[in-house]
């Protein structure tokens, strides 16, 4: 028989082995050798935490009590592992691309980086979590008492022994769980420590399997006779236990925090799911092929008042195999001490982020103003939490006294966590889950879950019998295990029931009924559509120089050489010269995930807003940015008016640059023509007065003559000068308008007359007297010039035989139009834009005239607010002198 | 410019054409059968319900037949899923998307 002492020896000698295995792994991970530490092997191997003390020894129990019903356990994660493709994966994705720590951390990212939800969890996950632990200690503290009832030396002291258990465990968790902060670096030395227990149990587990199958009940066969004939059986199981239990492990598989630790926080590639997914549920088949065989085998032969839960260990002790026992023994110790620990790192890990850093940051408002590392307040607060909650799970060992059997208390810890499930698949696969509905929806499942299920299940010192029976102050439809007056179901298929369900709707109806913080919105849509996209949203809007700040805060968490690296590599890729990056959007948000791996979203979000300001993205923010762009479409649509009105501008200017240089070049023209035009007279005034002065002898008949032609040409020069004034008088529009009334036909008449008086040239003009009764109110004498000057020049330049002269007067749209139109050949087109100008002749000098004429009509005319055109298309050489008769009648 | 800048976006795979061809179509028939192996489980596991019970006239299903028939489902569910594993392994279906064309 093994002596306790030996037990003893073996157990320290099982410790330091992992131990070693811990260390040397830590060793090789941080050498960078040992590529298999990051194996789909270890992973796979690491998640069978799942299968704790209570599993190990629970699950014979659970056979020799209720026949199949201890494999729904195992069915649960079979099921959750089988779907990883829309599952896990997207479960573990979400975790690696949101740097998440913990389940905690998991809802509270999701939800708008909530601590109040990330509080929530670990208060749920720590009271799951302590009876759970308590479990593992009094498993281990049962199995030492199987020995020590057989060692003589009566050693063996209960208490004492779950205390040191209790201590050493929290010892190994707190020396290889919290070496390094950032959770993503993950722990090699755990993660590999717990594959190799799993090994252990499994081996343990088989090989008292196989001792049972092959050694007592002589192979397998009569093992299966020996089935059908023992007390289970017969096939024969609640339907309601066995669907609703595969429904609990299977969410508490996925919610656990221990198994969200191993699964997803501690995944190195997202392709081990591929290999666990078949790996694991062959484990834990392996795990259960020979738990029936050994039930069976232990209601047979031993007696009837030994503990089922201890089968595992006692059918070998019974046959004497000591060795078996041992193993056996081991085990079951390897099952509590992995899950242990695991359960203690990843609960510390949630305590320290979600509730010790909070307080921590709330004391101190400016990160600059503390002294010290983050990072050592960080690690110390784990270090404390995991030492905290070990003692909490001893002292619910010591007050409890262990008394339940051991699967119930796992199933009660089970359904507590799964109330997670709702918040965490429909923030993975539904946008509209929100933090209302996430918090609404856990606290009525928890509630639920202490009411009906925790509180009944610790005694009547937490609830009365008489609440128990007749509900409280006698409310029948409130009683714990008969809700709404629904009797008659298990106590636990009731509670999983109704907080899952109410869990469910609450957490729906919140939801829908609330509005999502901008945070949440875009959280949401990196969980739900993380396979599109897994990059984080650009929360942040840093400004100022804020880069050193968030450099101290940053070396205070990472530690100062990761920090400076990080920087220095941003600072590269920035491409800037100075040693500090830029706070740029796309910055604080990587740096905001590499701090959330190690303090937890929540956190990290909280500490980078205290230094950049809360400046987070807010629907708010969205709309300024849309604002903005809407401003600055407004704006560069300003620029381009304002450019067209420029380039208008300039093709003015350019225009009036044009005309002015024309005008400059005009005058010159117009100057030498003036000086040619003075000259012509001039010369010839000139050369007969000399031939007067100094020829002899002329006749008196010569000298009136040759005194005329002077004459003549000094009339001409004054007409032409009288002419050169009366045009700059008109067009610098100095002249005087002498208004008179009159009709139009007293004009023309006195017009004609003074044109053609004094000439021999016939010309016959035609009038229409009657159409020209038209009053006029008008600078008469300027009017007559123009018709004078028509007249004359119709005299004058038309060419036909018999020159006929045709006046006629309308009125076209409101205006007074005279047309003068005689029967010579006209003006050629191509002169037609020129007869206006000055100095303008058609037809070379054959009249003599100056070419002022028609200017001086048209500067008259517009000076009388009307117009002087030439008509095409009349026959002979038409005029058209229009006059506004507003003008008129303006005047009557 | 629109037809190239469709075929671009296609090409870069941001929208998938609404066909595939023959590979990448036994690929995505591939996925959907590992989105259903967990309801095939499911049903498998829940069927042992309809068994007649202990008390029935029959005397009921003996427990060594619900072990073989519950572990052979276990298996198969194992089985099939190795098989999807190694396939998706081979022929990359990790790298598609979520997205479900046909």
């Amino acid at each position: 028989m093994a002596t306790l002492n030996v037990l003893i020896l073996v157990c320290l000698g099982y410790v330091v082995l992992l131990f070693g295995v811990a260390f040397a792994a830590d060793r090789m991970a941080v050498a960078g050798r040992g590529k298999w530490l990051r194996s789909p092997l270890i992973y796979t191997l690491s998640l069978s935490i799942y299968c704790t003390a209570w599993t190990f020894y629970g699950a014979v129990g659970n056979a020799a009590r209720s026949g199949l019903e201890f494999v729904t356990i195992y069915l649960g994660p079979t099921l959750v592992m089988i779907s990883w493709w829309w599952g896990l994966r997207k479960l573990v994705r979400v975790g690696r691309s949101q740097r998440v720590t913990s389940i905690a951390d998991l809802l509270s990212s999701r939800y708008g980086k909530s601590n109040t939800l990330a509080v929530c969890v670990t208060i749920l996950a720590v009271i799951g979590g302590t009876p759970y632990i308590a479990l593992q200690l009094q498993s281990i503290t049962l199995s030492f008492s199987i020995f020590a009832e057989a060692d003589p030396s009566g050693l063996y002291r209960e208490g004492s022994s779950v205390f040191w258990v209790a201590a050493g465990l929290a010892m190994f968790a707190i020396l290889f769980g919290t070496r390094n902060l950032d959770a993503n670096e993950r722990h090699h030395g755990v993660v590999t420590a717990i594959a190799v227990e799993s090994v252990v149990k499994l081996f343990a587990l088989v090989a008292v399997g196989i001792f049972v199958v092959w050694g007592v009940a002589g192979g397998f066969g009569p093992m299966m006779e020996r089935i059908d004939a023992s007390e289970i059986g017969k096939w024969q199981v609640d339907a309601g236990r066995w669907t609703t239990f595969i429904f609990l492990s299977a969410a508490a598989f996925v919610c656990l925090p221990r198994m969200f630790q191993v699964m997803v926080v501690e995944n190195d590639d997202e392709g081990h799911l591929r290999t666990a997914a078949w790996a694991f549920p062959l484990y834990l088949l392996l795990m259960s092929l020979f738990v029936v065989p050994i039930a069976v085998v232990g209601l047979d032969m031993l007696s009837e008042g030994s503990n089922p839960d201890l089968f595992v260990l006692t059918v070998p002790l019974s046959q004497g195999k000591d060795g078996l026992a041992m193993l056996s023994f081991i085990g079951g110790f390897s099952s509590a001490t992995s899950m242990v620990i695991v359960t203690a790192m990843a609960l510390s890990t949630m305590v320290s982020n979600h509730v010790v850093m909070p307080i921590w940051l709330n004391t101190h408002e400016r990160v600059g103003s503390v002294p010290g590392d983050v990072r050592n307040i960080v690690l110390m607060a784990r270090r404390i939490s995991i030492a905290a909650i070990m003692a909490l799970g001893y002292f619910y060992y010591s007050l409890s006294g262990g008394g339940a059997a051991l699967a119930s208390i796992g199933l009660v810890a089970f359904s507590g966590i799964s109330q997670i499930l709702p918040a965490m698949v429909g923030g993975l696969f539904w946008r509209g889950a929100t933090r209302t509905g996430a918090l609404a929806g856990l606290t009525v499942g928890f509630v639920l879950w202490i009411y009906t299920l925790l509180l009944p299940g610790m005694g009547a010192a937490w609830m009365p019998e008489s609440v128990l029976l007749n509900g409280p102050f006698g409310i029948a439809w409130l009683r714990p295990q008969a809700l709404f007056g629904i009797e008659g179901i298990d106590p636990m298929v009731h509670s999983v029931m109704w907080s899952i369900s109410l869990n469910t709707v609450v957490f729906c109806v919140a939801s829908l009924l609330s509005f999502p913080s901008p945070l949440e919105r875009l959280q949401g849509a990196q969980f739900v559509n993380v396979f599109d996209h897994s990059v984080a949203p650009r929360g942040w809007t840093g400004s100022v120089a804020q880069s050193e700040d968030l450099m101290i805060m940053t070396q205070r968490i990472l530690g100062t050489s990761p920090a400076q690296e990080l920087f220095q590599r941003e600072a590269e890729l920035q491409g800037g010269r100075s040693p500090l990056p830029e706070p740029t959007p796309g910055f604080l948000a990587r740096l905001e995930r590499e701090l959330s791996g190690s303090v937890g979203a929540a956190t990290a979000h909280a500490m980078i807003g205290q230094i950049v300001g809360g400046a987070s993205v807010s629907v708010e923010d969205l709309l300024a940015v849309a604002d903005e762009s809407a401003q600055l479409l407004e704006y560069s649509s300003q620029l381009e008016e304002k450019s067209a009105e420029l380039s208008r501008t300039a093709r003015q200017l350019r225009d009036a640059n044009a005309k002015l240089t024309q005008i400059s070049e005009q005058k010159d023209s117009f100057l030498s023509q003036v000086s040619h035009e003075l000259r012509t007279p001039m010369t010839s005034i000139r050369a007969f007065s000399e031939i007067m002065r100094d020829t002899e002898g002329l006749s008196g008949e010569e000298q009136t003559r040759y005194a005329a032609i002077i004459h003549d040409e000094a009339l001409r020069l004054t007409r032409l000068l009288d002419d050169l004034l009366d045009l700059s008088v008109l067009e610098n529009g100095q002249v005087r308008l002498n208004l008179g009334d009159d009709t139009l036909r007293s004009v023309l008449d006195r017009s004609i007359s003074s044109a053609l008086a004094g000439t021999d040239q016939r010309l016959v003009v035609r009038r229409s007297k009657a159409s020209e009764r038209i009053p006029l109110q008008t600078d008469l004498d300027r009017l007559g010039q123009v018709f004078i000057n028509l007249i004359s020049n119709a005299r004058k330049y038309c060419d036909a035989d018999e020159p006929v002269l045709t006046i006629s007067a309308h009125d076209v749209g409101g205006q007074l139009v005279v047309d003068f139109i005689d029967n010579g050949s006209g003006v050629p087109p191509d002169a037609r834009s020129m007869i206006f100008e000055k100095f303008a002749r058609v037809g070379g000098d054959k009249a003599g005239g100056a070419g002022l004429g028609l200017a001086i009509c048209r500067e008259i005319m517009h000076r009388l607010g009307g117009d002087i055109t030439y008509l095409p298309g009349q026959g002979g050489a038409a005029f058209r002198v229009s006059l506004p008769l507003a003008y008129r009648q303006a005047a009557q | 410019m629109t037809s190239s800048e469709g075929q671009d976006r296609t090409s870069r795979g941001a929208r998938p054409s609404l066909f595939l061809e023959r590979q990448s179509y036994r690929r995505r028939r591939l996925a959907d059968s590992a989105r259903l192996l967990p309801f095939l489980g499911g049903a498998l596991l829940v069927l042992p319900l309809l068994w007649p019970d202990a008390e029935s006239e029959s005397g009921g299903v003996p427990l060594s037949s619900a072990i073989f028939y519950i572990f052979a489902c276990w298996i198969g569910l194992i089985l099939i899923s190795l098989f999807f594993g190694f396939v998706a392994r081979r022929s990359g279906v990790d790298d598609s998307h979520g997205s479900d064309a046909g």
